[in-house]
């Protein structure tokens, strides 16, 4: 295996398991935070307002965790650094 | 396939490169800047007042209110600012209806830029609030040990800033993109209106997180008890018991 073919393996492979696994803590974190809202707004719905808020606020603090994950797959995947290196290297010869 | 609209070069002469982002960024400032212009050069107090008139005070007052409940005591300085990071990002996510257009917060660098924005903003309110000094010394706070974690996460939180609101929009384009080539007509279209929530809601928490990080700045010598915003009086549903 030449070293581009190798570069596209890893960088393919990383890309999944980036997203599989940055993605397990994310969601059991939207959950538990979901979870707890709807009990509270169960509870006092004249509140509902303040929860919701705060809720999406958390939410997508707890979601930008996951775009990270996703960001770096991407980049990977569309604009890896080190494949463009290679690209370069093999059209410059 | 693209992953920023900055790769999309319209025009270039000599070192300028005039890309997709930067000429959707100028169409918008030029629609909200002409359009703000126009509402507001016929204003009264007296009689009924235009809609444009209307839709202005609710968007104005509504910014202030928020500012208010999230801790600064007095938002008229703050909605200059605040209120300009909200509607600029709302009103990208918004025009995604349009057919052909990319939100210019799809690329980096323009959330990299707001982010920015945000990231001297803070220390300026924070110095004309309490001085040089005063502000300097909320780093080391509580200890001077903390100094350099303050330092880092004054960097980090900006980062994430910008990553946040980029990695949202970015992920909605390619989202759809991608839907395109397997189910091209009616799934595409529900994913639209789930990116406009979450465009709205991403505009939201930018500018919510930069009025938290502004507040925090601005009143650390002296922390105020945190204000219970009290709930909008609204018809909540009838309870059974």
């Amino acid at each position: 295996m030449d070293s581009m073919t190798i570069i596209a393996i890893v960088s393919i492979f990383t890309a999944g398991i980036t997203i599989a696994i940055g993605v397990i803590g994310p969601a059991l974190g939207e959950g538990r935070a979901v979870a707890t809202a709807l009990t509270s707004l169960a509870q006092q719905p004249d509140a509902a307002a303040t929860i919701t808020r705060t809720l999406f606020v958390g939410l997508a603090m707890i979601e930008s965790t996951a775009i990270y994950c996703f960001v770096v797959s991407m980049i990977l995947i569309f604009a890896n650094p080190f494949w463009n290196h290679v690209i370069t290297q093999v059209v410059g010869k | 396939m693209n992953l920023s609209s900055d790769q999309l070069v319209l025009w270039h002469y000599g070192f300028f490169h005039l890309n997709e982002t930067i000429l959707t960024t100028w169409l918008l400032m030029l629609t909200m800047t002409v359009g703000a212009m126009l509402i507001t050069r016929k204003l009264t107090k007296e009689g009924t007042p235009s809609r444009w008139q209307c839709v202005l005070e609710i968007i104005v007052i509504g910014v202030a209110q928020q500012i208010k409940e999230v801790g600064l005591p007095n938002p008229e300085k703050y909605i200059g600012f605040i209120g300009t990071l909200f509607l600029f990002i709302a009103t990208a996510s918004l025009c995604t209806v349009l057919p052909g257009y990319t939100p210019p917060t799809g690329s980096l660098s323009t959330t990299a830029a707001l982010a920015l924005c945000v990231f001297v903003a803070i220390p300026m309110f924070g110095i004309e609030n309490q001085g040089l000094r005063g502000y300097l010394k909320s780093y080391l706070e509580p200890t001077v040990i903390m100094l350099p974690f303050n330092i880092i996460s004054e960097v980090s939180r900006t980062l994430a800033l910008a990553v946040r609101l980029f990695g949202n929009m970015m992920s909605g384009a390619m989202i759809i993109a991608i839907l395109l080539t397997i189910t091209p007509f009616l799934f595409p279209i529900a994913m639209t209106l789930l990116g406009l929530l979450t465009g709205m809601v991403q505009a939201y928490i930018f500018s919510i997180l930069a009025t938290v990080y502004i507040a925090a700045a601005v009143q650390v010598s002296t922390p105020a008890p945190i204000p219970v915003p009290a709930p909008p009086i609204k018809q909540s549903p009838k309870q059974t018991p």
